[in-house]
């Protein structure tokens, strides 16, 4: 039965791409995330998901390389990232972070060819190949018709796209993206979000996002990662993770998990607040 | 389809870039025949010709190649170093205010060049570059370090708030050995201000190779910046090590500021307001940036010293205060303008 499950569990989530095992996250001698496993399938969307304070970006970066964790390793195709250098790192993590800026008046096409980075020596020219990858992630990202437009001349959601547009420029196999759908409006996220499906579907690509909108992560996610302060809640499929009782260890909100009449998920309808005796614990996670 | 885009130069934008750098080099080299034409005693076109070709001697054309020659050949370095060193740190930083001027580099390597002037004895800067880079070094960590403590009180401020403190400090210090040491101070006066009057050939040709080297690898830094600018964060994660382009992206500034300083003293505004000039020219791409700011640099020193020795009909006036003439008002038009979007 054990391995059942985990055929299973093989068939439906692919096998591990990037893992943390046993991560300590610390920013000097305050511990963010403590004894942390977590496993990230291969091509498929993983959201992760959790209360502001549980440490999701903090996860994230390090996933990315971004920060040495005080203790533990990050794993990519069962090795650690610890042994590739910055530049073979980010030929294969891409990785878009909260609030990017660039200096004023870079256009789109400009910013967008700057994913080509990693894959450029230090003095060879602009390749065939680097134009097909921009070329592919403005298109892909529907931001061509922005190529010459200057990126502090756009609204908060196209702009957004520009730089996710960057980040597949880099045509790494595993991308991760920090709260992505934070500026977009409705009709953006949802774009976003098949843009995700069609990355992890066609390209195989293997896609990890932290995200807010629970029923969002249900909806489109392949895989849901439950973080409480540092700490792995549930992980598995959505319709495995979401639920009331899941929801309320980690949000504090009662809530009411129906069937999502249109795509079959699980869907999360908040109750009442439990509010003074949970409030404690979460403000002194922050 | 295909869209342009500057990992390779839009195919419109190259030779207009280009038309615009070679008619910028131009306007440099009709202002550096004028700087050697304009004195007390105006010399003529053919005669200066005459004199870098067929040397003959004469008293015009011994004017023109100890005197105007050198006084043109170190404001076209210190110029082209101030505004590539200026460009790169507001890159590095994102501050759109950082300058060797500002940020206490040009006051560093000042006070390093006096203070050993003062101990051994010395008429400039030159022989002292050594003394310049470690003068230019140490107040770039002071400021850096300085500066990481006082972005606790405000980000954007920070750098620039820890720059005016070192440069207020360091100038200070200058002055104060000044003072004690008069036969510096005659020998000194004018260098301190910011002059390329009184220089020799053999100084501005050997603080050439300094310059030459910093410009060549900030050419090389170019395609880099771009990336640096983004912060470090975001910069590792398209795979570069900001530890290794930060740091020698620093070293590349003190190599040029401090030769800059060596040679023509502490000149303020050049690394400000040539850079933001490149921006508002052509935009944002470095690769393009430095070589404009290396030429527009060199023009404006070069023109100022023009202007200052023609205006006032003073040989000795410092090209440093007759740039803070035109900096000045530019950079408060910068500051209400410009900076508003930014800080």
């Amino acid at each position: 039965m054990a391995e059942d499950e985990r055929n299973l569990n093989d068939r439906q989530s692919g096998a591990t791409k990037l893992a943390g095992v046993n991560l300590r996250l610390a920013y000097g001698p305050h511990s963010v995330v403590e004894g942390l496993d977590i496993a990230l399938p291969a091509r498929r969307f993983t959201a992760l998901i959790g209360p502001n304070g549980s440490g999701k970006s903090t996860i994230l970066r390090s996933l990315a390389g971004l920060m040495r964790p005080a203790g533990g390793t990050v794993l990519l195709d069962g090795r650690g990232i610890a042994t590739l250098s910055t530049r073979a790192l980010a030929r294969q993590i891409g990785v878009l972070l909260q609030g990017p800026v660039a200096p004023e008046g870079l256009t789109v096409g400009d910013l967008v060819a700057q994913g080509r980075y990693p894959h450029r020596g230090l003095l060879s020219g602009w390749s065939a190949q680097d134009q097909a990858a921009c070329d592919e992630a403005l298109r892909l990202t529907g931001t061509g018709h922005l190529a010459d437009r200057a990126l502090d001349s756009l609204s908060g959601g196209q702009r957004q796209r520009a730089w996710i547009a960057m980040t597949l420029a880099q045509r790494s196999e595993v991308i991760l993206l920090d709260e992505p759908t934070t500026y977009l409006d409705l009709e953006h996220q949802i774009e976003l979000m098949n843009l995700i499906r069609t990355l992890v579907r066609d390209h195989g690509k293997t896609v990890v996002a932290v995200l807010h909108d629970i029923n969002q992560a249900a909806r489109y996610a392949d895989h849901i990662v439950l973080l409480k302060a540092g700490r792995r809640v549930a992980s598995g499929p959505p319709a495995q993770v979401i639920s009331a009782r899941a929801i309320e260890e980690v949000f504090q909100v009662r809530s009411m998990i129906i069937e999502d009449p249109v795509a079959g998920t699980p869907l999360c309808i908040p109750l009442a607040h439990e509010s003074e005796r949970d409030r404690r614990p979460s403000q002194r996670e922050t | 389809m295909s869209v342009p885009m500057s990992g390779k130069p839009a195919p419109g934008g190259r030779p207009r870039a280009g038309l615009m750098l070679g008619l910028l080099g131009a306007l440099l080299a009709a202002s550096c025949l004028l700087s050697l034409c304009l004195g007390p005693r105006g010399i003529g076109l053919g005669t200066v010709f005459d004199a870098l070709l067929r040397f003959d001697g004469s008293r015009e054309h011994l004017l023109v190649v100890t005197l105007r020659l050198p006084r043109m050949l170190a404001a076209v370095l210190a110029g082209s170093a101030l505004a590539v060193s200026g460009a790169i740190m507001q890159a590095v930083t994102g501050n759109p205010l950082a300058s060797p001027g500002l940020l206490g580099i040009n006051a560093g390597a000042a006070f390093a060049v006096v203070a050993v002037m003062t101990l051994t004895g010395g008429a400039s800067g030159v022989p002292f570059l050594w003394a310049a880079f470690a003068g230019a070094g140490a107040a770039a960590v002071t400021v850096y370090l300085l500066g990481a403590v006082f972005s606790s009180v405000h980000a954007a401020l920070g750098l620039v708030l820890s720059g005016a403190a070192i440069a207020t400090f360091l100038t200070s210090l200058t002055s104060a050995v000044l003072i004690f040491d008069q036969s510096t101070l005659d020998a000194v006066r004018l260098w301190t201000a910011g002059s390329v009057s009184g220089r020799t050939l053999a100084e501005a040709v050997g603080t050439a190779p300094y310059i030459g080297l910093g410009l060549s690898l900030a050419f090389l830094l170019g395609r880099h910046l771009t990336v640096l600018s983004f912060g470090a964060d975001a910069a590792r994660a398209l795979g570069q090590s900001p530890v290794f382009w930060r740091g020698a992206a620093i070293l590349i500034v003190i190599l040029l500021a401090g030769s800059a300083v060596a040679l023509a003293g502490p000149i303020g505004f050049v690394g400000l307001i040539v850079p933001h000039i490149v921006r508002m020219l052509i935009g944002v791409d470095y690769r393009w940036i430095l070589p404009f700011c290396a030429v527009g640099g060199a023009l404006l020193v070069v023109a100022a010293d023009c202007l200052g020795r023609s205006l006032l009909a003073n040989q000795g006036f410092p090209v440093g205060v007759t740039i803070a003439l035109i900096g000045a008002p530019f950079f408060i038009w910068l500051a209400h303008n410009r900076l508003r979007s930014t800080a």
